[in-house]
């Protein structure tokens, strides 16, 4: 039991408490958690959990699992911290907070060596409201960017379809990074440090593209072809 | 018989909920279905009131959990249709009273002697919200033609994508033709554009929804209301039956879409 129970460490932070997992087995560790609360099911009685889960990759079906397990014993869980992209998003997507108040320590994310000028993220789906995606190189979404969804990137951001969400490109300061999409009538697009509000909705929408231009504005303009 | 479980839900608060269970409720067991409708918003019920049904509780959701009674005792019976149940929800407990394992357990025990079992969602993506999702087999997304019902409906679609319910279908109620004529409401075809799911019905504003709601006995009943004739139709299309969209006096483009969604089963 001992040995179990050392899997997963549980302590009290500022927002509830924070579960903190370690590279075993998810399995295992699911289990040893809900060990650890049935165990003293008045202590977490009402509690307000956060986890910390590394790098484990985890599937929304195992999220939702440990999600219903938690709220049998009445036990919240409000917060996933994941140094995996994957599981972050699936947090995300769950409604789940993927930060909390004490900040991680700056480490690099596993794939962060990996990540060269060229390297983007491909989404191929509409990004509907409430969904966050962040990424340290390009994004390439085939699909809708709706409203109160939005996405940050290091780099440039192509959108093949129509984008109304809030759009950040070369959010680390780059200002030669640009954005394009086949309609550009986002509620907010910033590039590095500068931000446009609302650009206006086209009736007949082309592809257009946005950067800083040579005055250091935001400005969109039409795509030209040939 | 094993029920479908169909959750009615919006993310805002205010949409038409409430009024779509029971008035699609009512129209299933107009045509002969046994139908079971679930208040899922402990702590804010109010689908006993719109059925009519208030002074007739006795035990409600939280007592059939906490074992105070049996399901059939939570039961109560409508007064017009003999084959038409309501569970009501708890007033004095709230959210956490339920699990989403209770609710599953709870329409795994009805899915044998009913048609349908028709849950009301509360607003809101919380707790009471996975209650009500978990034991789907069917969602419906209510909302209105505003853009902050639009985006907290897009919210849940979302949501429903991510824990693999399936894509649910739309309702778009209280539409008002003559404003969206002058531009001053979103047409169906602009919500549609957005949230991309498949239509099953457009319910015109009509303000003997709110006088029939406040009598307690649902708008379809009312063969002259052409909300109630919209609800009858989506009542129709849940039991598949193919029913051609009203004529809301509409656009040729909107006909387009509609008829794309339409046929996209």
């Amino acid at each position: 039991m001992e040995q179990i129970t050392s899997l997963v460490q549980i302590k009290g932070i500022r927002d509830g408490l924070l579960a903190t997992f370690s590279d075993a087995p998810w399995e295992d560790q699911r289990m040893a958690l809900l060990a650890q609360i049935d165990d003293r099911p008045s202590f977490f009685q009402g509690a307000r959990l956060a986890m910390d889960i590394g790098s484990q990759i985890l599937k929304v079906n195992d999220l939702v699992d440990l999600r219903d397990h938690l709220s049998e014993r009445s036990v919240i869980l409000w917060a996933v911290v994941s140094e995996s992209p994957t599981t972050e998003q699936t947090a995300q997507l769950l409604g789940l907070a993927t930060r909390i108040s004490r900040p991680r320590p700056e480490e690099q994310r596993q794939f962060a060596d990996t990540i060269t000028d060229d390297t983007a993220l491909f989404v191929n789906k509409t990004l509907r409201s409430g969904t966050r995606i962040e990424f340290p190189g390009h994004i390439v979404v085939v699909g809708d960017v709706n409203p109160g969804a939005e996405i940050v990137a290091e780099g440039n951001v192509i959108v093949w379809g129509r984008v109304r969400g809030m759009i950040h490109a070369g959010s680390k300061g780059d200002r030669s990074a640009f954005i394009c999409a086949l309609d550009l009538s986002a509620n907010q697009l910033r590039i590095a440090n500068e931000a446009s509000a609302m650009l206006k909705p086209q009736i007949d929408p082309k592809p257009e593209i946005a950067s800083i231009n040579s005055e250091g504005r935001l400005q969109a303009e039409l795509w030209h072809t040939g | 018989m094993t029920a479908q479980v169909i959750t009615v839900t919006s993310g805002k608060g205010g949409v038409g909920k409430t009024t779509a269970v029971a008035n699609l409720a009512t129209a299933l067991a107009a045509d002969g279905k046994k139908v079971v409708c679930i208040d899922g918003d402990i702590g804010l019920r109010n689908l006993d009131v719109v059925m009519g049904l208030e002074n007739r509780i006795v035990y409600d959701i939280v007592d059939v959990i906490e074992g105070r009674c049996k399901l059939k005792q939570a039961m109560i019976r409508d007064k017009h249709y003999p084959e038409m149940y309501l569970i009501p929800a708890a007033q004095t407990r709230d959210k956490n009273a339920v699990s989403p394992s209770d609710m599953v357990r709870i329409c795994n025990d009805l899915r044998p002697d009913a048609d349908f079992v028709i849950i009301d969602s509360p607003a809101g993506i919380e707790r009471g919200f996975r209650n009500a999702i978990a034991a789907a087999d069917r969602v419906l997304v209510v909302t209105n033609p505003e853009v902050s019902a639009v985006r907290d409906a897009d919210r849940v679609v979302g949501i429903l994508e991510a824990e693999e319910k399936g894509s649910p279908a739309l309702i778009l109620n209280r539409l008002n033709q003559a404003l969206v004529r002058n531009n001053d409401m979103l047409s169906a075809e602009d919500v549609l554009d957005l949230l991309g799911i498949q239509l099953i019905g457009i319910v015109p504003e009509d303000e003997s929804v709110i006088i029939s709601s406040n009598r307690g006995a649902p708008v379809v009943n009312d063969p002259k209301s052409r909300a109630g004739q919209a609800f009858r139709n989506i009542a129709k299309r849940i039991q598949g039956q193919d029913v051609p969209f009203m004529d809301l006096d509409l656009q040729s483009g909107l006909w387009g879409a509609i008829q794309k969604f339409a046929g996209r089963k």
